[in-house]
């Protein structure tokens, strides 16, 4: 087939099997704009400021697990899109970013709207490239959805210069398919040696523990971890990105753990003998202290990701490979082991967790005369029957949520934990909504989050997205309040949000529907009533507890066992 | 420890400063970092000298392999292996003394004078970097006009090989 560049570009995503592209047009990707028109196999969604399209396909990726696609332009567009793509990078989702450049002879001449992408996004990618002749772009696309969805997942910028994608040079063109290259070759699975040494240990742990994280998510191995989690009757904690993965609600689930995570799980992981960390990554926010982190404890770490072993807490037995796989092995073990775990310490052990759960450590004020952040959250839960898409921005109102809402399906939790990026949240839902129309989606956000990324209330309209957008409204940057309240003697330097827009009127002169809600009584019946609108976006204005504190709370470089609880039920 | 770890990636536009800037992003040591294509024109090697305590050196070596351009690499100096690195220095020859002295010490260290004018000498010396360095510490230091050093390449001993 004779194509042109560009041509080659939208035939590829059509055989790539792509549905949404998010974008943005500009002078380098004009030829590409056009070749997208008069034809309807790819849909284009328009939004209305890049890093909003990074994150409406982040957030797509993420509920769906299939790569996410932006195209940008050059220049000030590609600079757009970087907060967005560094945000996915962090939290290892499968993106393609496709970037205008200037022509090939204009690179390096600071063109008009050039910037080195492909410099820029180094150190925020899994890989990255710089398209040169038009014949290379079939190759190089498959490539960077190759590299993009395999292995540990990320996003991957394709840089694309004008001149390659010129309409009036036709050229061979053929969907590369499956694709070799011999310097990426991801593990899959692991060494069986790695693995009946770890089975070995976790069957003859006393205490054991089991922390997953976000790579049991991306590697869709939630099944396998139920069954794993059950069959040995252990005690389990979820990263926040792991949330979902196993079922909230499980009586064998603490909840999670780190910084804001719950006693129980917390002090499970102080006290256990063995630890067995499945997809997550020992992040600061969950270690606290790694001087103090799990003294007790031999390490079993199952990641693809060579890097995240031995990184911040060195492990006794790394197995890389890729989870589903693992853990189906481990699975087999367990089913043909002759010994089983001690049913009597076992025993001993959930005693000692279930003391430590009888302390309720998400407890809070429901007598309050004014909306508590957690009641709401609460009442999500109910009225959408535990089963929406709950995307979030970045502050309290994210901790409440992962802390209120019980997730009991993978996916369903689309939020920024790696980069914590304020202005996610609503870009994000907009991309869940594309994935699943017939879906409730909600959008927990602040009133300063929400501000990052409003703009996508027009997307919304434009695509009819009924996602419902729960505003936690503290008049602060309550997070930032908080360490201020907490660290710095209640000095609240610039974290007080004066000038708030009125958000009813500002939802209506989008087009949607607002409501402002100001007493606790009325939130039930305002989150039924916004979702009883199906087609209508409903922005939800809770005018919430300007002093609410998010407890539990490790403070930065404390252990586990250093937890404050409450202001009233102090250090543990 | 120091370490000398050599690679193979891809001969690719962009492939060396994502060595680099790897190095700058994570705060790793970087002693020297040579790199040139190898008789596979598709490849290039590279040579990077660095320290640190065995968990750095162990993330580096992970963050390394994970870089999608690095085919395969090895930590050479983890067994036998020979060092080489070339340099080249130009002094200053005032008189006929500094030019018997300088020429002397080059045949101790077994280097050679590439070019001589009035005033000046060349000497290129190859060997491992303490040697080089104590050459330099050997001569007079007022005489050195300008050193150019390749930094350290290395090869593993027998039948030990970085290849593809
Ligand atoms: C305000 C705020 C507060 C926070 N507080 C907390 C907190 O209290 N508790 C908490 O847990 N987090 C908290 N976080 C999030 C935290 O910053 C990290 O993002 C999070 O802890 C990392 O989760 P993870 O370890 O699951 O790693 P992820 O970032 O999800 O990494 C996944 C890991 O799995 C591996 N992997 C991927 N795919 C596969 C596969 N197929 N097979 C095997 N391995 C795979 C990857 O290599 C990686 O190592 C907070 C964030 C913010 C913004
Ligand atoms: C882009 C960006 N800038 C700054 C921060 C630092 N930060 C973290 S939480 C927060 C406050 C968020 O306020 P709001 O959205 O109102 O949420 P709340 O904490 O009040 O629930 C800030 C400023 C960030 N995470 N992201
Ligand atoms: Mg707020």
């Amino acid at each position: 087939m004779k194509l042109s560049g560009a041509e080659i570009v939208v035939q590829f995503l059509k055989d790539e099997g792509v549905e949404y592209v998010f974008g943005y047009p500009g002078g380098a990707v004009l030829h590409i704009y056009d070749a997208l028109f008069n034809q309807d196999k790819v849909k284009h969604i328009l939004v209305r400021h890049e890093q909003g399209a990074t994150h409406a396909a982040d957030g797509y990726a993420r509920a769906t697990g299939k790569p996410g696609v932006v195209l940008v332009t050059s220049g000030p567009g590609a600079t757009n899109a970087v907060t967005g793509i560094a945000t996915a990078y962090m939290d290892s989702i499968p993106m393609v970013i496709i970037t205008g450049q200037v022509a090939t002879q204009f690179i390096g001449s600071d063109a008009f709207q050039e910037v080195d992408a492909v410099g820029i996004t180094r150190p925020c990618v899994k890989h990255n490239f710089l398209v040169k002749h038009a014949e290379d772009l079939g190759d190089t696309l498959r490539k960077a959805f190759h590299v993009a969805t395999t292995g540990r997942p990320g996003p991957v910028v394709v840089d694309i210069p004008k001149d390659t994608t010129d309409p009036n040079i036709k050229i061979d063109y053929a969907y590369p398919g499956e694709i070799e290259m011999r310097s990426y070759q991801p593990v899959v699975k692991a060494h069986p040696g790695e693995i009946s040494r770890a089975m070995e240990l976790i069957l003859s742990a006393r205490r054991p523990m089991i922390y997953t994280g976000g790579g049991v998510v991306l590697s869709n191995a939630d099944a396998e971890l139920i069954e794993f989690t059950r069959k040995l009757g252990y005690p389990i904690t979820q990263t926040l990105m792991g949330l979902g993965a196993y079922p909230a609600s499980d009586k064998q689930h603490l909840g999670m753990l780190g910084m804001h995570g719950t006693y129980e799980a917390n002090m499970a992981m102080h006290e256990c003998d063995v630890l067995i960390a499945i997809g997550a990554r020992f992040d600061d926010r969950v270690t606290g202290d790694v001087k103090q982190f799990c003294p007790d404890a031999r390490i079993i770490h199952i990641d693809i990701d060579p890097s995240s072993i031995s990184k911040n807490v060195r492990v006794d037995v790394p197995i890389v490979g890729d989870i589903k796989h693992v853990l189906t092995d481990m699975n087999k073990a367990i089913k043909a082991s002759k010994k089983k775990p001690d049913a009597k310490l076992l025993d001993q052990w959930w005693q000692q967790i279930d003391a430590w759960r009888s302390k309720n450590c998400l407890r809070y004020d429901r007598n309050s005369a004014l909306i508590k952040p957690q009641f709401v959250i609460e009442k999500l839960h109910e009225v959408t029957g535990g089963d929406a898409y709950v995307t979030s921005d970045v502050g309290q109102h994210q901790m409440f949520a992962a802390q209120f809402y019980p997730f009991d399906k993978p996916r369903r939790w689309i939020n920024s934990g790696g980069l914590g990026t304020m202005g996610f949240g609503l870009p994000a839902a907009l991309g869940v909504q594309l994935a699943y129309p017939d879906s409730q989606v909600a959008c927990v956000t602040g009133e300063a989050s929400i501000q990052m990324c409003m703009q996508e209330l027009s997307t919304a309209l434009q695509y009819m997205l009924p996602v419902k957008v729960v505003n936690l409204n503290n008049r602060y940057m309550g997070m930032v309040r908080q360490w201020q309240e907490f660290f710095y003697d209640s000095r609240y330097s610039h974290s007080y949000l004066d000038a708030l827009p009125d958000f009813v009127k500002l939802a209506e002169s989008y087009g949607h529907v607002g409501m402002r809600i100001e007493q606790p009584g009325d939130v039930e019946g305002a989150l039924k009533e916004a979702f009883a609108m199906k087609d209508r976006l409903v922005f939800m204005d809770f005018i919430t507890d300007q002093t609410e504190n998010v407890y539990p709370m490790i403070a930065a470089g404390k252990g586990h066992h250093e937890m404050h609880l409450s202001p009233e039920r102090e250090l543990a | 420890m120091r370490h000398i770890i050599s690679l193979l990636m891809e001969n690719e536009a962009g492939a060396l400063s994502r060595v680099a800037g790897l190095f700058s992003a994570r705060g790793y040591n970087i002693e020297s970092l040579t790199v040139a294509p190898t008789e596979d024109a598709s490849l290039s090697r590279m040579t990077i000298v660095t320290s640190g305590s065995d968990e750095i050196i162990e993330q580096i070596f992970k963050q390394l392999n994970k870089l999608v351009d690095v085919v395969t690499l090895a930590d050479i100096s983890e067994g036998n292996h020979i060092e080489r690195e070339l340099m080249m220095v130009k002094v200053s020859t005032p008189s006929d003394k500094e030019r018997a002295e300088l020429k002397r010490m080059t045949d101790i260290f077994r280097g050679r004078i590439l070019d001589v004018t009035d005033e000046t000498y060349i000497i290129e010396l190859t060997g491992n970097g303490s040697k080089l360095d104590a050459f330099l510490g050997a001569i007079d230091a007022q005489l050195i006009i300008e050193t150019v050093r390749s930094g350290a390449t290395g090869v593993a001993r027998g039948n030990r090989a970085l290849r593809i």
